[in-house]
């Protein structure tokens, strides 16, 4: 049997940082798994040592996540709360979303719709 | 006569992704499953690829990690194949739930819970020459 490949695998890992009313904001895009989240956890402790204490993690660009992933923001969410801080989510995908409720996630993480909404909260 | 498509993949890291691909596209092909539960597989397969790898890592080993698809005549499994140094599932590490604060100690260790949730049936064999994992997604409507 043949099977077309449906598109190419993408290593590319958007990781784009703004800041708003005291908050840096990690936009996360493409695909975060064992290979793409060590970027991720280096920009997140490369935020903290910063003095970013409170961070609104971005998962609307965000095509796949896995376990790597919500390890990486677990261990994001200890430093900022060493710090006092926060670490808050954006996340309306279904199937993202989907990993935070069967792993429990959704009771440690402040998950909202929009950034207007995470800032406002 | 069912369908079967193998890949075998270098154990390196990088290549968890076009499992997941092959898988997709596979499960894609077949129309079998309504698209998330594809996305459902496409996550339980990039687990078990990461354990494989990070087990061919640890026995320092070569040889490549093997992901079989194929469609039966009423489920679709992936089997992921390794050739490290097995382990065993009754003696992996309890962590705290996630709600106790100790738990933020441990980035790891929510992959098998997340397989276990995702797919239909699996199925852990492991010795110490390796370990197969299979992963029983049912037939379902594909246009749900």
């Amino acid at each position: 049997m043949r099977v077309a490949l449906e598109e190419e695998p993408s290593m590319d890992l958007g990781l784009d940082v703004t800041e708003r009313e005291g908050w840096a904001i990690l936009a996360v895009r493409g695909e975060v798994d064992v290979y793409t989240a060590p970027r991720f956890r280096e920009r997140l402790i490369e935020l903290v040592s910063q003095g970013h204490h409170r961070i609104l993690v971005d998962l609307e660009g965000v095509d796949f996540l896995d376990s790597t992933g919500l390890g990486v923001l677990v261990g994001g969410l200890k430093r900022v709360r060493s710090h006092d801080g926060e670490l808050a989510l954006v996340c309306t995908q279904r199937r993202i979303l989907k990993v935070f409720e069967i792993t429990g996630l959704t009771k440690v993480f402040s998950i909202h719709e929009t950034v207007d909404d995470a800032l406002a909260a | 006569m069912d369908e079967v498509v193998e890949l075998e993949i270098p154990a390196r890291l990088e290549f968890v992704a076009l499992a997941r691909l092959l898988v997709s596209s596979f499960a894609a092909s077949t129309a079998v499953l309504p698209e998330d539960r594809i996305d459902d597989l496409k996550i339980a397969v990039s687990e078990a690829c990461t354990n494989a790898i990070e087990a061919h890592g640890a026995a320092d080993t070569a040889e490549r990690v093997l992901v079989r698809c194929r469609d039966a005549d009423e489920h679709l499994e992936v089997l992921i194949e390794d050739r490290g140094a097995g382990f065993d599932l009754a003696k992996l590490p309890d962590h705290p739930p996630v709600t106790d604060p100790e738990r933020l100690n441990f980035e790891r260790g929510l992959g098998i819970p997340l397989i276990r949730a995702l797919v239909d049936d699996v199925e852990f064999s492991s010795s110490s020459e390796g370990t197969a994992v299979k992963l029983v997604m049912h037939h379902g409507d594909a246009d749900n």
